[in-house]
């Protein structure tokens, strides 16, 4: 049940970092003016007739907020009481404290009226929640405690690719610096700064720059880069490992999610900011930064193995797993 | 096993608190900018005896602003995200440039940008009122001095949000859920132009120009200003529009005398 309900929490952030969008890309941020009351009501008290207009949008993304924020405390909790593995259930608390922090984030940008560092702080944590939790949910998984044997290949250190595993870890930090940046030039209101696309005012480079064109055009550099980043992962992890299911499917999945993300982009300057294609380009940013860490966290997974507290020496105590083949348990592993 | 968890729980208890009690801060600071929602008494250069304009000498400004070209047309506002506002106002049209058929330009702000040197103005007491009805304002554009107060009213059935984007005022954003609502804001500073939102109805702003004298008016749909009881002397006229922008120009009027200005705004 626990690998089940970490999924339903890292997807319930997805969803909560979708509706966070949808408050910045409608302007709504400021619609509720109190926090954390909405209009002096109890947060769950207020009726749904009254969501209207940017209310809407608002309301619903502390709704969602709150909701992940209690999942993720029953997720703490349970990690707590039943995961074996230490640095596991450390995971669980950072992602609480990380979510407590990031829902007084955003109640200080309502009552600070929006200021532009907290409010990309409350942006840039959000992908860090995300992280946690879609972590959270990749060490739980059957798969992670099995080791992913189903794909292993004969020789145990066949696994340890030290390119792949840097040029991992270089686009997960890449891709989240690009988020970064994202949201600042979002909540900078630097977002349409370069009305055209894919030129910058009919050229290459602009011809005339400000803060805002600047950190746009960064935007789109940093986009240039992620891109060519990834594909030069994915291309990797298809040459060297096309046999590593493990690694194949984020790495074919960050090829799409990328040419989408490029083209989300595209589409929120082509439509001057369309609330719903804005939204779509933040939360697939996300899913971009967390199916990278994925590929990261499983290239590395060998090293997770064997440390002293291998993940599948804790499934082992707890009773959960049986190795298929001994010769492929890591080091540190009881079994 | 437990005792890391139980560290976090408080640590995290703690931090909650620390923050709330900094939001509470926030509150307080609200708390403190009360006194200037609620009738704050006019500062002390503005509350100083006013050196009284002589009626009898007084003179006047009266003016036109228009348009050169061919106007925009107004804009049916979207309503469909507040069934209210919907049904309430279903022919709201944008504000944004209001022309008449002859030109003339309406929701301009003329005022005496310089001229009146050290002279004080006594503070009206009576308000100005901002109303939020049809889910709209009503004024489009108004003027207020400093430490007048500003009435701000919900006649609409719906929930409205007043966020007064000040630069040099205090900024502020206060709910107004239930229809019939009222608050009472005043502006500290000088400051031409203060813009107005609800952030609820996003269609929705106005425009408030905080002076420290009585030399201002707004445009009516004719174009037409008027400036009445000035001093004698020589001053700078601005005309201010949200959209179209802002023109100076200096004019003299003597005792008694009556001036007549033109502003021409283009595209």
């Amino acid at each position: 049940m626990l690998p089940i309900f970490a999924a339903l929490v890292a997807a319930s952030t997805a969803v909560l970092i979708f509706a966070g969008g949808l408050v910045t890309s409608t302007g709504s941020g400021l619609s509720v003016p109190d926090w954390p009351n909405t209009y002096g009501w109890f947060m769950w008290t207020f009726p749904l007739s009254k969501m209207v207009g940017g209310i809407f949008y608002e309301h619903l993304h502390r709704l969602v907020a709150s909701t992940v924020g209690c999942l993720i405390v029953v997720l703490a909790i349970w990690l707590w009481r039943a995961e074996p593995r230490p640095w596991v259930r450390r995971l669980g608390y950072l992602a609480l404290a990380a979510v407590i922090t990031q829902g007084i984030l955003g109640g200080i940008t309502v009552l600070w009226y929006l200021p532009d560092a907290i409010s990309i702080a409350h942006a840039s944590l959000a992908q860090i929640v995300f992280c946690l939790t879609t972590t959270i949910a990749l060490v739980t998984s059957p798969g992670w405690k099995r080791g992913y044997i189903d794909s292993r290949p004969p020789a145990p250190g066949s696994r340890r690719d030290g390119t792949l595993e840097a040029i991992a870890i270089i686009t997960t930090i890449a891709i989240y610096v690009q988020i970064v940046l994202g949201a600042t030039m979002r909540h900078t209101g630097a977002g349409l700064a370069i009305p055209d696309f894919p030129l910058s005012f009919g050229h290459v480079i602009p011809t005339h720059w400000d803060p805002k064109i600047a950190i746009h055009f960064a935007h789109r550099a940093g986009a240039m880069a992620v891109a060519l980043l990834i594909a030069a992962t994915s291309g990797h992890v298809l040459y060297h490992h096309h046999r590593r299911r493990e690694l194949v499917r984020p790495a074919v999945l960050l090829l799409v999610l990328v040419a989408l993300q490029i083209t989300l982009g595209a589409l929120t300057v082509l439509s001057q900011k369309q609330f719903i294609i804005n939204s779509l380009h933040v939360v697939n940013g996300a899913l971009v930064l967390v199916t990278s860490l994925v590929l990261t966290l499983r290239a590395h997974y060998s090293r997770f193995a064997g440390s002293a507290s291998s993940p599948i020496a804790g499934s082992a105590s707890l009773g959960t797993y049986t190795p298929r083949n001994p010769a492929h348990v890591p080091r540190g592993a009881s079994a | 096993m437990r005792r890391p968890f139980h560290l976090l729980v408080c640590t995290v208890l703690c931090a909650t608190s620390a923050a709330l009690a900094a939001c509470g801060g926030g509150n307080q600071t609200q708390q403190t900018a009360t006194p200037t929602q609620s009738a704050t008494p006019p500062s002390p250069g503005a509350a100083a005896p006013a050196a009284p304009v002589d009626a009898a000498t007084a003179a006047t400004i009266t003016g036109k602003v228009t348009f050169a070209g061919t106007p925009p047309p107004a804009q049916p506002v979207k309503l469909s995200s507040d069934p209210y506002c919907q049904k309430a106002n279903p022919d709201l049209k944008t504000e944004t440039e209001v022309v008449g058929s002859d030109g003339s330009v309406g929701n301009v702000f003329v005022y005496v940008k310089d001229g009146l040197g050290n002279r004080t103005f006594p503070t009206p007491s009576e308000p100005v009122v901002l109303d939020q009805k049809g889910c709209h304002y009503t004024p489009h554009v108004l003027g207020i001095q400093i430490g007048q107060p500003l009435q701000i009213v919900n006649s609409d059935d719906t929930l409205h949000n007043v966020h007064g984007l000040a630069k040099t005022n205090k900024e502020f954003n206060q709910g107004q859920p239930i229809q019939g609502m009222k608050m009472t804001h005043t502006f500290s500073t000088k400051e031409v132009m203060i813009p107005f939102k609800c952030d609820v109805h996003g269609w929705m702003n106005a425009w408030i120009g905080v002076l420290d004298h009585p030399y201002y008016a707004v445009t009516s749909t004719d174009g037409t200003f008027s400036l009445k009881g000035l001093p004698p002397g020589t001053y700078t006229i601005e005309a201010w529009h949200e959209k179209l922008g802002t023109q100076t120009q200096t004019v003299t009027v003597g005792e008694k005398e009556t001036k007549d200005l033109a502003f021409s705004f283009k595209a």
